[in-house]
């Protein structure tokens, strides 16, 4: 008898890569992150610091060995989308990343972490109304598309704040804002924390681009020269307060400090804060047209 | 030389312990979080377990069926211990626990209800949740299914688990607030060095 072998469409292609990415971030982290906390974890000196860093290596040697994701909390899924004008599969890239999620929620397995509001009903899922969080970038002259993906855990996105200040209060008032907030709320979002502060217009602007900061490489920097000196500036002064690893105290605070900037109305600075917590579970892939696919947060990684 | 603890925990166990200590568990350790703490305080039903002289762990683990009644943990990671602040002394009072594990500070009735009635609160380090499922030796039972996955009471058969790190002790200390005073302390004068130096608006 002859058999018939379906090949599955190209639709079909992406979401199983997705889904096994989305699955597969959960159980490692991306190599900025662990050799920075290796780093942090080889120069602490205080005991109680070092034995908190010695579990988180131990942990995530845990998850890899038994293939399990490395904390429960494996958030809220978001993608943050680069899409060339003429990526192939640009209209169906909602509905495969949506699939996508679902699929890595069994294979993974990932928490039901997807609550409708309102309705406060955990949908079971990690689906939901505009959940998986899509955010997207067109790149005219590109076929391909780079996509980032990001496990929002629950403890880590509490420090979330934004605000708008009077250009009175300056880069002075962005400076405490970004203080106030990790003193009081970074200490229960796991640090050492990667900060990601937004400076820019309105809140919402602010906002989206403190996210897009965390989503940016450990020890990177911003392209203008003053928002650079403020990312060092932020992240020596945050380590001097030496919230250490669980906020039990240690020699450091932070695995960094990325600014994202944009131009603001003359009237306002916009400052934003998010952070990710020592597990900050992210992952960058770049697809081509043809759907071949390179990971570019994880070397050696095989889905 | 690791210090491990064994159940039951006697007030002698407890009274040796200070913040900052690290120690490990062995014995049984049972989970219990938001809603297990509303039933027995704010609707006054009995625990279905007897938690007298253990410890309980602010979680809601990951825990795979077997067949007969039977489970593996999967991961199991502290929870933000905070949100059991406004029941945990009375916790304490009723059920003789001894020791409570979590994530993060508690705040000052869990401090008087541990000098009142001799008990500790520790952490175990967030995000950890594998780690800490390879220190359980078995589940041993499941109360209150009722509740779903998260928050039903896994009462957990342990060896070695830990690090716990001791953050409020029963002599009336609290590492969590001793450190953020620290931090907000030591804030003042950075914040003020940094801003001469971001005067970008000139
Ligand atoms: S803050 Fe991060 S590491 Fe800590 S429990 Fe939440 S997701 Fe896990």
């Amino acid at each position: 008898m002859d058999t018939v072998s379906v090949k599955p469409s190209p639709a079909e292609t992406l979401t199983d890569v997705m889904a096994r990415f989305t699955a597969y971030i959960g159980k490692r982290l991306p190599n900025d992150v662990s050799d920075k906390l290796a780093q942090l974890r080889a120069k602490e000196t205080k005991a109680l610091a070092k034995t908190v860093y010695d579990s988180m290596a131990e942990n995530q040697e845990a998850a890899k060995r038994l293939n399990r994701p490395s904390c429960q909390d494996t958030g809220i899924i978001q993608y943050f989308i680069k899409a060339g004008a003429k990526f192939p599969l640009l209209g169906e890239l909602e509905d495969i990343l949506r699939d996508a999620t679902l699929a890595a929620t069994k294979a993974g397995p990932l928490r039901h972490n997807a609550v409708e509001t309102f309705d406060e009903k955990n949908t079971g899922t990690n689906t939901g109304r505009s959940i998986p969080w899509l955010d997207w970038e067109i790149v005219p002259d590109d076929d391909g598309a780079t996509i980032d993906v990001y496990m929002a855990g629950g403890g880590c996105t509490l420090p979330g704040a934004a605000k708008v200040l009077m250009p009175g209060e300056g880069y002075e008032g962005v400076t405490k804002f970004v203080f106030d907030v990790i003193t009081s709320y970074g200490v229960n979002a796991c640090p050492p924390l990667l900060v990601g502060v937004g400076v820019s217009s309105s809140a919402e602007m602010a906002a989206r681009l403190s996210k897009k900061a965390i989503l940016r490489e450990v020890g990177s920097h911003n392209a203008n020269p003053n928002a650079a000196k403020m990312e060092t500036l932020l992240e020596d002064g945050l380590n001097e307060i030496g919230i250490g690893p669980q906020g039990l105290s240690g020699n450091s605070s932070v695995m960094g400090v990325n600014i994202e900037n944009s131009a603001r109305h003359p009237s306002t600075i916009g400052v934003a804060v998010s952070t990710g917590c020592w597990a900050h579970r992210r992952g960058r892939i770049r697809i081509n047209a043809d759907l071949s696919y390179d990971i570019l947060s994880h070397k050696d990684a095989v889905l | 030389m690791k210090k491990i603890l064994t159940t039951p925990l006697s007030d002698e166990d407890i009274r040796d312990l200070h913040i900052g200590d690290v120690v490990y568990l062995t014995g049984r350790l049972v989970t219990c979080r938001d809603v297990a703490h509303r039933r027995l305080i704010e609707l006054k039903r009995s625990l279905p377990v007897d938690l007298d002289r253990l410890a309980i762990l602010h979680a809601g683990p990951i825990v795979r069926p077997l067949p007969d009644d039977r489970f593996e943990m999967v991961s199991i990671g502290p929870t933000t211990s905070m949100r059991m602040e406004k029941f945990e002394r009375e916790f304490i009072r009723q059920t003789g626990v001894k020791m409570i594990i979590g994530k993060g500070g508690m705040g000052p009735e869990t401090v008087a209800g541990c000098q009142e009635f001799t008990a500790v609160h520790a952490v175990f380090p967030g995000g950890c949740a594998v780690l800490a499922a390879t220190q359980v030796e078995e589940i041993e039972g499941a109360e209150w299914r009722d509740l779903g996955m998260p928050e039903t009471l896994w009462i957990n058969r342990v060896k070695a688990f830990g690090p716990l790190i001791i953050s409020i002790d029963s002599h009336g200390n609290n590492l969590f607030a001793d450190n953020k005073a620290t931090y907000n302390e030591r804030k003042i004068p950075i914040v003020e060095r940094i801003s001469e130096q971001v005067r970008f608006i000139s």
